[in-house]
C-alpha cells in the first residue's frame, strides 16, 4: 500500500485517476476514522490512498449567499467550535463519536460515506445542502443514494459543503451505547416561515431520508405526538434494534427535537 | 522516512508510512506506555497528544503524523516530576490494572484543556464516551480528571 499526500486538488484527483485508471484500488484519506477501522477489519485495502492533509483550501468555515459554507476537511471538532451560526449543527457535531473521533474525523469524509447511521447525512437533508466536488454541485436530495451510496463518480473530490442557514432547527439523537452512532436520529429545520424539513438517519434501510409527515404536522402546528411513525417496513432491523423500536424512537427522537429547536 | 518530534525531540523514523501510530510507537521507538485495547478504535487505550490534541494512535497512520508533535505518556512527566494528571490518577487511585490508564490520562489533559479547572463531573464523564476500563473504575477515573484539571489550572 502506497500513501501520496497532494499540495493541490488538481494533484488529489489526477493522483486517483491514474490508480484508478489501471484497475487500481484508491482511496482519498481525510480523518480515517472511516476507512482505517475498514481497512484494519480487512473491509477495504486499497493499493493507493491519496491524503488529502495538505489541502488547506479544503478547511475553514464562511458564510455566503445565506449558506454556512465548510470546508470537505473541516473536523467534527472544529464545526462544534467554530459553526455556532446554526447551534444545531454544533450540537450535532458534538454528539458524534468522543472527542478522539472528533479531533480527527471530517465532514467530507462523513458525507462520502454515507454511513446509515451517521448524523451529517441527515443535516444534510434537511438544511438543504448543496455538495460541491472537484466537478459537480450535488443537492443533498439527490446525493445521497442508499447506505453506503453516494452520487460521487470514482475519483470525485467533495470541496466544500454548504448548509442553509435555518430560521431555527435542532437535532435529537439515540446513540447506541457501544458505538455512538445512531440508533435513531432526527434533525427538524425551519428553513423560512413555515417550511420544516425532518431527515432522519440511523433507521433506513436505504440511509437517511425524510419523513413527510412529520414535516406537514410541524407547518400546520399539529400535535407532534401524533405523527405517523415512519412505516417500520423501510426501517433497518438488526441485533441493536427492531424495526418497531427504531420506528417508536424516531417519535420520540422528533418530539426531544421540536422541544429544543434554537 | 518520517520526521516527527516525539516526547518533544525530533526525530525521523524509518518505517512503513502506511503503518499504524500506535505500532510504530510500541515497536519501532519503544514507547509501550501507549497500549492497544481493541481493533474497533473505541476503547482509548491507544491515546496520544499529536500537536497537543488527544487522538487514537490506533486510527491513525504514520505518514498522518509527519511533521506532528506526538506526545506519549511517557513524555508527561518532566525532570522527574509527574504531570499534574498523572499526579492526580496516582492521589485518587484513579487506576486498578493500569491498562486503561495512559489513555485516561491523555484523555484527561484534553479534557482539562477544553473545559478548564473547574471542569465539573458531567463534563467529565460525557467526554470521557472514547475510554473504556474494563476494571470498571470510572468513579476514581472522574474524580482523578477533576482534580488533574484543578491543578493543571492552578500551574501544579
Ligand atoms: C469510535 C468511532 C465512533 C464514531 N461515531 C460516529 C458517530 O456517532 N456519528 C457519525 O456520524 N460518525 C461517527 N464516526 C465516524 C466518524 O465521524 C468519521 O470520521 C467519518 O464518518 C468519516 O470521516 P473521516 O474524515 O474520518 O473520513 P475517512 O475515513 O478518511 O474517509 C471515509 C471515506 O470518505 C472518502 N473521502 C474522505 N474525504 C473525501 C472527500 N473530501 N471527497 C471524497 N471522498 C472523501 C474516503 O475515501 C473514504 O472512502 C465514528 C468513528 C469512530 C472511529
Ligand atoms: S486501541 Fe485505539 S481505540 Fe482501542
Ligand atoms: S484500570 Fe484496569 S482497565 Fe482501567
Amino acid at each position: 500500500m502506497n500513501i501520496v499526500k497532494p499540495a493541490s486538488v488538481a494533484d488529489a484527483v489526477s493522483a486517483a485517476k491514474a490508480v484508478a485508471g489501471s484497475g487500481g484500488d484508491v482511496a482519498y484519506l481525510a480523518g480515517g476514522h472511516t476507512l482505517i477501522p475498514a481497512m484494519k477489519a480487512r473491509l477495504r485495502d486499497p493499493e493507493q490512498l491519496v491524503d488529502l492533509a495538505a489541502l488547506d483550501d479544503l478547511r475553514g468555515i464562511i458564510e455566503a449567499d445565506g449558506r454556512l459554507w465548510m470546508g470537505a476537511m473541516t473536523r467534527h471538532r472544529d464545526v462544534a467550535e467554530q459553526a455556532g451560526r446554526i447551534p444545531a449543527l454544533t450540537e450535532m457535531a458534538l454528539l458524534i463519536g468522543d472527542p478522539q473521533v472528533r479531533n480527527r474525523g471530517t465532514l467530507g469524509g462523513a458525507l462520502a460515506n454515507n454511513d446509515p447511521a451517521a448524523d451529517y447525512p441527515a443535516a444534510a437533508l434537511a438544511l438543504e445542502a448543496v455538495i460541491e466536488t472537484d466537478r459537480a454541485s450535488h443537492a443533498a436530495a439527490d446525493f445521497f443514494q442508499g447506505m453506503f451510496f453516494t452520487a460521487l463518480e470514482d475519483g470525485e473530490l467533495i470541496r466544500r459543503v454548504g448548509f442553509r442557514i435555518p430560521k431555527r432547527a435542532a437535532y435529537a439523537k439515540f446513540r447506541h451505547p457501544a458505538s455512538r452512532y445512531a440508533l435513531s436520529g432526527v434533525f427538524v429545520a425551519e428553513l423560512d416561515e413555515g417550511i420544516w424539513r425532518v431527515a432522519v438517519t440511523g433507521c433506513g434501510q436505504e440511509g437517511v431520508f425524510r419523513w413527510p409527515e412529520a414535516e406537514e404536522a410541524l407547518a400546520t402546528g399539529t400535535d407532534i405526538a401524533s405523527v405517523t411513525p415512519p412505516a417500520a417496513s423501510l426501517m433497518s432491523s438488526d441485533i441493536h434494534a427492531s424495526a418497531e423500536y427504531r420506528a417508536h424512537l424516531c417519535t420520540v427522537m422528533l418530539a426531544q427535537a421540536a422541544q429544543g429547536l434554537q | 522516512m518520517t520526521p516527527m518530534t516525539l516526547n518533544g525531540t525530533p526525530i525521523t523514523v524509518d518505517a512503513a508510512p502506511t503503518e499504524l501510530l500506535v505500532n510504530v510507537l510500541r515497536d519501532d521507538l519503544g514507547k509501550t506506555g501507549t497500549h492497544i485495547g481493541c481493533d474497533t478504535s473505541q476503547c482509548g487505550a491507544c491515546n496520544v497528544l499529536m500537536n497537543g490534541e488527544p487522538v487514537k494512535s490506533c486510527t491513525i497512520l504514520l505518514a498522518q503524523a509527519e511533521g506532528a508533535a506526538i506526545t506519549t505518556v511517557e513524555g508527561l512527566a518532566e525532570g522527574g516530576k509527574l504531570h499534574p494528571m498523572q499526579a492526580a490518577f496516582k492521589e485518587e487511585h484513579g487506576l486498578q490494572c493500569g491498562f486503561c490508564t495512559p489513555g485516561m490520562i491523555i484523555a484527561g489533559i484534553g479534557i482539562a484543556e477544553r473545559h478548564g479547572a473547574g471542569v465539573d463531573d458531567a463534563t467529565i464523564a460525557h467526554e470521557l464516551e472514547g475510554n473504556l476500563c474494563r476494571c470498571t473504575g470510572y468513579v476514581n477515573i472522574v474524580k482523578a480528571i477533576r482534580k488533574g484539571a484543578a491543578d493543571m489550572g492552578a500551574g501544579a
